[in-house]
């Protein structure tokens, strides 16, 4: 498969969110699966990975409602943004989409692909968020 | 006597903690020199002190880079080797770190460490934008995460794990009021109630207004020797006896805990191996209480209290002026203001004027040992320093 050769950067990652799919990197020598990628793995140093599509399926490890938001984010506020855990057991942060009073830790949730696409320069990556499976 | 000194502090400066409106950073800077060398009559600045460390974390507030230099050249220490640190608003506890380096390596005899911030004349959204800076871009600033924002993640896990209390939250902002109000160089002098922090409005739930530090303008440096030299400068040294620095992943997600600073309890092992005390020991700390769940983190890391207490810590009032023990009696980063680069040795400066009996009307009694902690971004950086009377 040519996405095998492919570099396993963090710009990948997101190229792949584009496609609708969720790609870690599995390191080939010990087995640790990285989210987001790196070209070298922190347990035991191998540049030996593949890629591994992952379940978008995770639960709540915690959230925030954010009220004082960044220029480029003041339209959404408040929003929620938490810590999943999916349930090959890494962690990434996201955008929650459902009503603050409806977010609860341990609460299952499950990503929506790349509805946000930028419009600035740089990055132009997509922006994943999580919704109530 | 507890603790071997590793290198001594025989003076301290700090300038005016606040929104010092017409003043670059290098003028700041100058009135914090300015302090340290008067205080200390027996030092010749261009002749005694051989290198200058500062921390500083952003060229976007002031457009300026190259901080080492310029800080050397308008402190009027011009030629000596001066370098910048960065650990984002653990800048200056990384500042001092590098500077007990160069003590103990033996290349410098005396050496100059400081920090300098210069944020107000920027919106608060720049400022927000900038600060943000020292978390994970791709995946924590891109999906909409602040500065507020990260803290507020380890509160919800706080509260959600040990039952701690938005009530609690807002103990911690009261109390660092109350001691600012006592500090004539705090950025807010002026006392809260309980109401006001509870009342004030969300920036991230569930952190409020009074849940933040503030935005701030301000300089803080020390003079440091080598411990046999120090009676050359001062009757009254403060040796540092312990020292401790540790890192930790940039991205708040990737780590095991949400609820404690890995890097923050490695820099405190380490500090107190070194020095030879435990937690119980320590008469007065000033920690990193950029928001206010970090001070009741900070607590735990730092084995004031068991894992879960830190809540009920400050409510029943031990960490308060005459409690078992004072916590930010400067008024911490919430009352005293946080000018990031500044605030690790400005924690440091606190603590010299406690251990050398000139804090005042928010003096601890008998204060022998003191402890800061520095935490730069979510915890990517920690430093924990512990200082004795000498």
């Amino acid at each position: 498969m040519a996405e095998q050769t492919q570099a396993f950067t963090i710009e990948q990652f997101y190229k792949h969110l584009l496609q609708g799919k969720l790609m870690g990197a599995k390191c080939k020598k010990c087995g640790k699966v990285h989210l987001p990628p790196r070209p070298l793995c922190d347990s035991c140093f191998s540049k030996d990975f593949e890629w591994i599509e992952l379940s978008p399926k995770g639960k709540l490890l915690t959230y925030t409602v954010i009220h004082v938001a960044p220029s480029q984010f003041q339209g959404m506020a408040p929003y929620a943004v938490g810590i999943v855990q999916l349930e090959s057991g890494v962690k990434i942060p996201g955008m929650i989409r459902a009503s603050p009073e409806h977010i609860k830790i341990g609460m299952q949730l499950t990503m929506d692909f790349g509805t946000c696409a930028a419009t600035q320069q740089w990055p132009q990556w997509p922006r994943y968020f999580f919704k109530p499976v | 006597m507890k603790g071997k000194p590793l290198v001594s502090i025989v003076s301290a400066g700090l300038s005016k903690f606040g929104k010092l409106e017409g003043l670059y950073a290098r003028e700041i800077f100058a009135e914090a020199a300015k302090e340290a060398f008067d205080r200390c009559p027996n030092l010749n600045p261009k002749k005694d002190i051989q290198a200058l460390f500062v921390g500083h974390m952003g060229e976007s507030y002031e457009h300026q880079g190259h901080t080492g230099a310029t800080m050397a050249d308008w402190a009027g220490l011009l030629h000596v080797p001066a370098t910048r640190t960065e650990a984002a608003c653990a800048s200056s506890g990384a500042a001092l770190r590098a500077a007990v380096y160069a003590v103990l390596s033996g290349l410098a005899d005396v050496v100059m460490v400081g920090g300098v911030e210069k944020m107000t004349h920027r919106s608060t959204a720049e400022v927000t934008e900038y600060l943000a800076m020292a978390s994970d871009y791709p995946f924590e600033q891109w999906h909409g995460i602040t500065f507020p924002g990260l803290y507020a993640l380890m509160a919800t896990a706080h509260m959600h794990k040990y039952g701690t209390t938005e009530k609690q939250l807002a103990a911690v902002a009261v109390k660092n009021h109350y001691h600012g109000s006592l500090n004539p160089k705090a950025h807010m002098q002026k006392e809260i109630t309980l109401e006001n922090a509870l009342s004030s409005r969300v920036i991230a739930w569930p952190l409020k207004l009074y849940d933040c530090s503030l935005i701030t303008d301000g300089a803080s440096c020390l003079i440091l020797t080598k411990p046999e030299l120090a009676k050359k400068y001062t009757d009254t040294p403060v040796h540092i006896i312990g020292s401790g620095q540790a890192s930790d992943t940039i991205g708040l997600y990737e780590r095991e805990s949400f609820t404690s600073l890995t890097a923050a309890r490695l820099a405190a092992k380490k500090a107190y191996e070194m020095a030879d005390v435990k937690p119980e020991n320590i008469d007065v700390a000033e920690v990193h209480d950029c928001f206010t769940i970090a001070e009741i983190i900070a607590y735990e890391d730092l084995g004031f209290c068991k894992p879960g207490e830190g809540g009920h810590l400050t409510e029943k009032g031990e960490t308060k002026l005459g409690g078992r023990i004072p916590v930010n009696t400067s008024g911490g980063l919430k009352a005293k203001g946080h000018p990031v680069g500044a605030t690790g040795t400005g924690q440091a400066y606190e603590i010299f004027l406690q251990l050398t009996g000139q804090a005042d009307k928010r003096q601890v009694k008998n204060a022998e040992i003191g402890l800061t902690h520095n935490v730069g971004g979510s915890g990517a950086t920690a430093t924990v320093h512990i200082y004795r009377r000498g």
